[in-house]
């Protein structure tokens, strides 16, 4: 019984060894970092992260990253309602062929398309602005959320929906005022997966931005070539990736049990 | 039972116009460069299934197909067995739960190439936590940028940090939904513990193990930030997975045909087994 308690604690550990050693780099000077190995930092220094702080380059990265995440997350969440709600109770011509063609570009792999998105924002005028990468996040986002949502909208009883039409509720108001606060918990992890996956992809970010909407992704992997072996500055603008996730984890944790089901347990 | 109500089309309508715009647009010119020659300055000549023929008869996408296939056996492999016992493992309830799955949930939300930067940093052979531990502490050699089987262990136990515990909280789900009743009759008959999951637990997984085998299937066949961060597809071509392949082929050298070609053979492949997948599972819920 004891040595099965240990088991979580054994893997939450594996999980936490490689974070622990990249906070631990982002607290070293150069100096200490190319001196050798020590476990601990031993001049401790905040200078990497002052340096992120200071820096337009660095600390612009993450509000890009942040306003096209955003904007993803409230465009894929709410075309993705609707959707999910005639897939869930309603039976209409195609239904089936549209919802799988719909997973499929869950399937796509981005380096297929990184080439040909480039080519069509560029056409329309979006490139190097934020909404190009949020719309192009929507690929696989969308898929995702109708997904999710579909879930979690099969699991409430199609006696509510009757039930308000009886009482004389118009689908509009039937639909903000009862139904989409009876999965309040679906929309937020619907919310919650669309995020992790925006903020999470670098590929398609990277390749429709240059300058202005450049994600703070891709200002780590221009860094780490160009500037050689600046290790410590790298180490502290990873960890400060890792707080957003952090954040939003901790507003879903009553939900992330169910919620990783997808809604379908 | 749903009731059938061809109206239903227009509250699906922004769906379909937001992917449609991303996903066939794209996909029409990938096919459309599948099928022609250039030689520069936008000139275009039919080249048939000429593309197609190379890039399937080429030994290094067979190479990298091969690849993509070992690391996706390799990682579910490890991933699937591994998420379940640890979800097993956990207790059902109490004060550790939500701290245990805010833990795990961790890696899941690092941005990709953080995770490879990360773990480039971690088993650096002279200063990594990991390295120097292997290297001086243990005294085995280990060194990623020069032995192909370290980089492979290195990329493998990199996914297996990364993306087991998706499969840890879904498995857990479908666990915390059996209810106390089934495990009570269970006692009673005295079923033995691999009674328990064999004829419990197991089942009742069911439905999340095959949306979590679908997602990591997808996703690891699709892998390309991570290993690219961390190797590089080095040393040599030994962990050239088939993402790092297309993008060398399509932005690297800019041979739009073949690298076209490639895509849709590429998405194919994914296709189909998603497919074989989503069918197996959409037919276990009419069941």
């Amino acid at each position: 019984m004891k040595l099965r308690a240990l088991a979580p604690i054994f893997y939450i550990l594996f999980l936490m060894l490689p974070i622990y050693w990249l906070v631990s780099m982002s607290f070293k000077t150069t100096n200490e970092i190319l001196s050798g190995f020590s476990l601990f930092p031993q001049e401790f220094t905040l200078e990497n992260y002052a340096a992120i702080f200071t820096d337009p380059t660095w600390y612009w990265g993450y509000i890009n990253s942040t306003i096209y995440v955003t904007i993803n997350t409230i465009i894929s969440v709410s075309v993705a309602l609707p959707a999910a709600y005639a897939f869930s109770r309603y039976r209409f011509m195609g239904d089936k062929h549209l919802f799988f063609w719909l997973l499929t570009n869950r399937m796509a792999p981005p380096a297929v398309f990184a080439l040909p998105f480039f080519q069509l924002y560029s056409a329309v005028g979006l490139f190097d602005t934020h909404i190009a990468v949020a719309l192009a996040h929507c690929l696989f986002n969308i898929p995702l959320a109708v997904w999710i949502l579909e879930g979690f909208m099969s699991g409430v009883p199609k006696e509510l929906d009757e039930t308000a039409y009886v009482d004389g509720y118009s689908f509009r108001r039937f639909f903000f005022r009862i139904f989409m606060p009876n999965i309040k918990a679906g929309i937020g992890v619907a919310a919650f997966f669309c995020f992790m996956f925006s903020w999470v992809e670098l590929l398609l970010a990277k390749t429709l931005t240059a300058v202005d909407a450049k994600p703070i992704a891709a200002t780590m992997t221009k860094t780490a070539s160009s500037a050689g072996y600046e290790l410590g500055l790298l180490a502290a603008a990873g960890c400060l990736t890792i707080i957003p996730g952090a954040i939003v984890i901790y507003f879903v944790r009553n939900h992330i049990a169910k919620g990783f089901a997808l809604g379908r347990v | 039972m749903k009731t059938s109500n061809p109206r239903a089309w227009f509250l699906v309508l922004p769906v379909i116009l937001l992917v449609a715009f991303n996903a066939l647009i794209p996909l029409m010119t990938v096919v459309n460069y599948s099928v022609q020659e250039t030689f520069g300055d936008n000139l275009f000549f039919w080249h048939g299934i000429g593309w197609f023929q190379d890039v399937l008869g080429s030994e290094r996408f067979h190479a990298a197909l091969g690849r993509q296939f070992l690391f996706t056996g390799i990682i579910l492999a490890i991933e699937v067995p591994l998420g379940v016992a640890i979800a097993l493992a956990m207790p059902r309830s109490g004060p550790w739960v939500p701290v245990c799955l805010i833990l795990m949930a961790m890696p899941l939300l690092i941005p990709w190439n953080v995770v490879g930067a990360m773990w480039n940093i971690f088993t650096l052979p002279d200063i990594g936590l990991l390295g120097y531990t292997l290297n001086t502490v243990l005294g085995i050699e280990y060194n990623m940028t020069q032995s192909p089987l370290a980089a492979w262990m290195t990329i493998v136990a990199m996914d297996v940090w990364h993306w087991t515990s998706l499969v840890v909280l879904l498995a857990y789900a479908g666990l915390v939904s059996i209810p106390d009743a089934y495990y009570q009759a269970a006692k009673i008959d005295g079923a033995s513990k691999f009674a328990v999951f064999r004829h419990i637990q197991l089942p009742k997984m069911k439905k999340v193990l095959t949306i979590a085998i679908l997602l990591r299937f997808m996703d690891s066949f699709m892998i390309y930030t991570e290993p690219f961060v961390l190797t590089g597809g080095g040393p040599g071509n030994s962990t050239t997975l088939l993402s790092i392949d297309l993008v060398k082929v399509a932005l690297g050298q800019f041979d739009l045909g073949p690298a076209a070609a490639m895509s849709l053979i590429y998405f194919a492949i994914t296709l189909l087994v998603s497919w074989a997948f989503y069918t197996a599972m959409t037919k276990d819920d009419q069941n």
